[in-house]
């Protein structure tokens, strides 16, 4: 007991102030050893992709150390970057995740503020049914789907399989009910007075939404944005089933289809363009992480 | 500026009545203020009044008008909520004029009600922050500035002084009153707080359960109250009720406390209670201020006895002593040099010319 009492007379003996400082030191070094595995351990494939897309064909087949470069050479990133067919699918893949991100935002939006705000008949049965339908895993829906847009087609004539543009239809079946899930929590968040205030400030709901509520949900709006801009970006399985001529594929199949030929895979070549197509979503997600912390709601009322 | 009346009004959840009936008639200019506990009712019948919440039953008017069916932004009304709800990402002047913006009011125009106001709620230096840079006193203001500059026909409060601390809250509350001495437009304040309903109302409304208990100024209610909820609820600390009867004693009427104590009333309370049955339980309401330190000499109608105290709490310019009278705790307020200690006997007077005489199972004041 005499070792934890405090002497103000003695200020500069050095006092031990029980285990609460012991008890952090260790706890931070048990989160560094285990952040550090993590970080090992998800960074390995990215470094690995790295040092293969600057090597040769030559040098990949070479017995060497696999982690090493010894030639260096960007003749993999020059190919690809002058390569028409892989420039398609950079430009399908963009056009696709753009598309899709707005199509998300304007329908999960408003169907989040009227499920969160606007207050009737269903509306929270309705709210839960939202978020079941993004429970069901989308590698069931695909020939279901694929048996309606052929049907569709059938019954038009509009032939939308193997359009690239289809998939602008079947993203927003992913995208949707979980970015209105997302959005529905942070409408939820912003108090009722704010909404009531404007109501009877004069604005209507439509002005309420727009000039209140993205306003102060941007952050949940960013995130949004980000989910459904990953889904539709890094989408694999049905841009494979439902587009198949080249001119039509997204990136992550262009890849796959192109750069395999048979039993060769082109493993350089891979990797440059894995690694190109894993950038616009990096840089996104570097510029609006601090939106996507940021809380604008503080103030709006009390504390 | 207008009036506002509430004409047999209903407020039903499902099958809880929150609000059962209420009449009320507020003048043009008039500061009124609706108090009560908890679930009372009050706040549904100020966001009936607002439109923010549809009426079951009865007809909601103002200026003459009934608006049962037209929305709050059709009311013109304005609104201060407890939590202030500012728009965080907003401006103070932005937040101010949001509503004259959405009714397309000349620039010119929104500016100048805009300076006004905040000249008015000494804001003028706050006008470009956000509402995360204000303390809880200045969001307040900014909240009241967001009212005044619509120039609305009624203010309507709900608690908004709640959130400050005790000192702020004083003088927000002198601030609201000046506000309201200014601009005179019709107010109707909610609070759980008797003390503001007592120094803002021109007339309070006391309601309990849904119900109105009673109307009136606050010094009606103080010293007329109608029922045993407003005697208890109006005055801090409360209202002492004991339980008491009548008795007649060679000629002259008198009220009985204990085995011990009993005083003959004053003769013009004496005739008011004359007719009560002798037998009816009664309560004896008697507030804290009327049970003070015994005199030598005590002016007609007060009456002295002996007891001792319990507790004593001194406040300073007074102390307030606790005592029991045959188990029911009743609290005094004597002079601090009295000499009032804890566990001491001390002799108290009763001032029965300011006493109350209650209905113990109907709760009315007699």
């Amino acid at each position: 007991m005499s070792s934890v009492t405090i002497d103000k007379a003695a200020p500069t003996r050095t006092v031990k102030y029980g285990s609460m400082s012991r008890d952090r030191k260790w706890a931070l070094r048990w989160s560094y050893f285990f952040l550090t595995l993590f970080a090992i351990f998800s960074l390995l494939p990215p470094i690995y992709m790295l040092i293969t897309s600057l090597k040769s064909s030559a040098e990949i087949s070479a017995a060497t150390n696999p982690w090493w470069v010894f030639h260096p050479t960007l003749e993999n990133y020059v190919g690809l970057l002058t390569s028409n067919q892989f420039l398609r699918f950079f430009w399908n893949s963009a056009l696709v995740s753009i598309f899709v991100v707005t199509i998300t935002m304007l329908i999960s939006v408003p169907a989040a503020f009227a499920l969160a705000r606007m207050r009737f008949w269903g509306s929270a049965t309705l709210a839960t049914g939202v978020f079941l339908t993004y429970l069901i895993p989308d590698s069931l829906l695909f020939i279901p789907l694929f048996k309606v847009f052929a049907l569709f087609g059938d019954w038009t004539g509009i032939q939308l399989i193997n359009r690239w543009y289809v998939l602008l239809f079947i993203y927003p079946t992913l995208t949707v009910p979980f970015c209105t899930w997302i959005m529905i929590g942070y409408f939820a968040s912003i108090p009722k007075e704010l909404d009531e205030a404007a109501i009877i400030d004069g604005a209507s709901w439509f002005q309420t939404l727009t000039r209140i509520f993205i306003p102060v949900a941007l952050p949940g709006l960013i995130a949004a944005t980000i989910f459904a801009f990953t889904v539709s970006w890094a989408q694999f399985l049905y841009p494979l089933v439902f587009t198949t001529s080249t001119d039509q594929l997204v990136l992550p199949v262009g890849i796959i289809t192109t750069l395999i030929k048979g039993d060769v895979f082109n493993w350089g070549q891979i990797m440059t363009g894995a690694l190109l197509g894993a950038a616009p979503p990096l840089i996104i997600y570097a510029f609006l992480m601090d939106y996507y912390i940021a809380g604008l709601t503080a103030g709006a009322t009390k504390g | 500026m207008a009036d506002v009346a509430l004409r047999k009004v209903v407020k039903r959840y499902d099958d809880v009545e929150a609000v059962r009936g209420i009449d009320l008639d507020i003048a043009d200019h008039e500061f009124i203020v609706l108090v009560g506990p908890s679930g009372c009712g009050k706040s549904t019948t100020l966001r009936m009044i607002a439109g923010l919440e549809d009426i079951s039953d009865g007809d909601i008017m103002i200026g003459g008008d009934v608006v049962n069916d037209v929305p709050p932004k059709d009311r013109d009304i304005a609104m201060v909520f407890q939590n202030y709800a500012l728009y965080p990402h907003m401006t103070v002047a932005e937040n101010m004029s949001f509503g004259l913006r959405l009714k397309h009011y000349p620039k010119a125009e929104i500016k100048a009600r805009v300076t006004e106001a905040a000249r008015l709620l000494d804001i003028t230096d706050l006008i470009d922050r956000k509402p995360k840079q204000l303390s809880g006193g200045q969001r307040q203001r900014v909240a009241m500035g967001r009212a005044i500059v619509r120039n609305p026909k009624v203010f309507l409060f709900d608690e908004p002084l709640s959130n400050l601390d005790a000192k702020l809250r004083v003088q927000m509350r002198i601030e609201i009153k000046k506000v309201h001495q200014k601009v005179r437009t019709t107010t109707v304040y909610v609070t759980h707080d008797q003390v503001e309903a007592m120094t803002l109302a021109d007339r309070v409304v006391v309601m309990n359960k849904g119900r109105i208990e009673q109307i009136g100024t606050p010094n009606e209610l103080y010293h007329k109250p109608a029922t045993r909820f407003v005697a208890g609820f109006i005055g801090s600390p409360a209202m002492n009720f004991i339980p008491c009867r009548l008795e007649e004693v060679g000629g002259t009427l008198q009220i009985r406390l204990t085995d011990r104590i009993a005083f003959a009333l004053p003769p013009a309370r004496a005739a008011r209670y004359n007719s009560l049955p002798r037998t009816e339980k009664l309560l004896l309401g008697i507030r804290p201020e009327h049970l003070t330190e015994s005199h030598a000499h005590l002016g007609p109608g007060i009456e002295s006895f002996d007891t001792v105290l319990d507790v004593t709490e001194p406040m300073g310019m007074e102390t307030l002593v606790y005592f029991g009278l045959d188990g029911t705790p009743v609290c005094g307020r004597v002079d601090p040099n009295a000499g009032a200690k804890d566990g001491a006997p001390m002799r108290l007077a009763m001032d029965l010319n300011n006493m109350h005489l209650l209905n113990e199972a109907t709760g009315v004041v007699l």
